[in-house]
């Protein structure tokens, strides 16, 4: 089985989120880069199929040569191999259409993608993936098996869950679940070594169409102070939630 | 060239987002200058959306479509814009909508642009303002594409009613048995108990609270209020309680409104996923928790005697004004 990993490189979630150039772009000054966490659930759960299986995993990403050590932390924590799509990742259908030329290149199984990323939240890159490629499609997934070519996952909704089942190829949208916090991995030393190794592609993007623009970034307006309840007046809280507040 | 809404319903009945995709799709058309249409699948009555400004159903009734499909529900909500000439389509934030809103994108060679939180800044341009950086910012799109698809978050337009004469149309899409390729085999869901998603309360309890054997009280909270419980990470990871309760970065967003924080100190990737949230409440015994910077209402103090007090009040609150 061939995994394709799609990762996505983002600012680590304690990250302080600041804008420069007239706002119009996320200000990257002193902020650590992480695995996009969704994503490395799915990674996670891709090096399981590797050791487990027998598959093999690559982990692709559409970003500038800035991103590459994203890549090789996922070498070391165990894909066997990386491929960088050298281009800005203007928006969603961008990244997709990239994302969607390597799936038919390589021609994986299993592509598993994060639901969304964390940076720009737009949870639609595997779902359009899918679309461009007609491919059978589970988004927020949060369990994966493969048995020959047949798949059985499970997605995660609204109030429950749904065991779903697909042929491969397959691509999924993942999430927690799909491994948990425990299962994930620190790269160690030799996984780092031998991730200067292995083999790092990268290709040139191919065209596709601007649809969206992400023309500004504001903050929201920061928040007046909070109104303080003595713990001995908790008759003056409910009245300030249905008088003031108007939520009960 | 109408407006095309998806309005979502489940076991023939529509859910509170249908109407306010409704109410947000109305002013959206209005300042188009055009009609909203919205499609629904497998709605029993479909007059209520007259309520809401809706001025033409698509109703499809399908025994196919009983079980949500992500593809084939995407290739009707198409071929409904496709018949109508729409130009916008709007769509709901639930899990099935996020779902299969990109299938529909690319369906329709559309520009699509999720978590929009207000009517559009510019009709042309077409900008809208989004959540991005998982509510840490706001983001400005422009959406340059003839036909755009919207997601709009939850909870961030409200219901508004507004009459309309609504005409209904029977729809059959065209379905192809590709549509269908993946299955449903079962379905477990929580019954009797408000869901994250669907709730308008939250009540979220986080490690200062000691131990699962502890939760009957945040249980108690909740069923006054008719809410939710969630948790935070934490708490989740030590399986106090379940993965589906944890809210936050990376777990579920909240956007209630209301939202009532016991024993939870408030690290930052909590706090964007519940900023959204109208108002927030704190219980904390640590005043320098960083949950009251964020917070509308806090009290300070141990949670073990302030929640079962607490309790109590909304209880007789609720006798009174019921």
């Amino acid at each position: 089985m061939k995994i394709l990993v799609c990762i996505s490189h983002v600012p680590d979630t304690t990250s302080k989120i600041n804008f420069v150039n007239n706002d119009s772009e996320f200000d990257t000054n002193g902020v650590q880069f992480v695995i996009n966490p969704n994503d490395e659930f799915g990674l996670t759960r891709a090096v399981w199929f590797q050791e487990q299986q027998g598959a093999t995993v690559t982990v692709v990403n559409v970003g500038g040569p800035d991103t590459e050590p994203t890549l090789r932390k996922a070498l070391a924590i165990g894909a066997n191999e990386a491929i960088r799509v050298n281009a800005n990742p203007t928006d969603g259908f961008f990244v997709a259409k990239q994302l969607a030329e390597v799936v038919k290149q390589g021609q994986y199984d299993l592509i598993i993608c994060g639901k969304e990323s964390l940076d720009y939240n737009g949870g639609m890159v595997p779902g359009m993936i899918a679309g461009l490629l007609g491919y059978n499609f589970v988004n927020a997934c949060i369990d994966i098996k493969v048995d020959a070519s047949n798949a059985k996952a499970i997605r995660e909704i609204d109030g429950g869950k749904e065991t779903i089942s697909a042929l491969l190829p397959l691509i999924i949208g993942g999430q927690k679940g799909l491994v948990e916090e425990k299962d994930l991995r620190i790269p160690n030393m030799r996984g780092i070594m031998t991730a200067r190794t292995k083999v790092l592609t990268v290709l040139e993007p191919v065209g596709a169409a601007l649809n969206t623009k992400a023309v500004k970034f504001e903050k929201p307006a920061a928040k007046s102070a909070v109104k303080l309840v003595s713990a001995d007046n908790l008759d003056e809280l409910v009245s300030l939630l249905h008088n003031e507040a108007k939520v009960i | 060239m109408s407006l095309l809404i998806y309005a979502e319903s489940a076991e023939g009945k529509f859910k509170k987002v249908a109407f306010e995709l409704a109410s947000y799709a109305k002013k959206v058309a209005e300042s188009l200058g055009t009609t909203v249409t919205a499609v629904t699948i497998n709605a029993s009555d479909v007059s209520e959306l007259s309520k809401y400004g809706v001025d033409k159903v698509l109703k499809v009734t399908n025994d196919k479509l009983a079980a949500f499909n992500a593809k084939a529900y995407a290739d009707t909500i198409k071929q409904a814009a496709q018949k109508e000439g729409a130009k916008v389509i709007v769509l709901s934030s639930t899990t099935d909508s996020i779902y299969l809103a990109p299938l529909v994108a690319v369906g329709l060679e559309a520009g699509y642009t999720s978590n929009v939180v207000g009517l559009p800044l510019s009709t042309s341009p077409f900008q809208v303002k989004r959540n991005a950086f998982s509510n840490k910012a706001f983001n400005t799109t422009e959406i340059s594409t003839e036909v755009k698809v919207l997601g709009l978050a939850k909870n961030s337009y409200g219901l508004v009613e507004s009459d309309s004469s609504l005409s209904t149309e029977d729809f059959s899409p065209s379905l192809n048995d590709t549509d269908f390729n993946v299955k449903v085999e079962s379905v477990e869901k929580v019954t009797g108990k408000v869901t994250i998603a669907d709730a308008e309360v939250v009540v979220s309890g986080g490690r200062g609270l000691k131990g699962p054997e502890n939760w009957g009280m945040v249980e108690e909270l909740a069923t006054v209020l008719g809410a939710a419980t969630a948790c935070s990470k934490p708490v989740s990871d030590l399986g106090w309680r379940p993965h589906s309760e944890h809210v936050g970065q990376t777990g579920k967003p909240v956007a209630t409104n209301l939202y009532i924080a016991i024993g939870i100190s408030g690290a930052i990737q909590h706090i964007a996923g519940i900023s959204s949230s109208k108002v927030k409440v704190v219980i904390n015994s640590d005043p320098e928790a960083p949950f009251f910077k964020v917070a509308d209402y806090g009290v300070v103090g141990d949670a073990f005697e302030i929640v079962p007090k607490l309790t109590q009040k909304l209880k007789e609150f609720k006798a009174q004004n019921s």
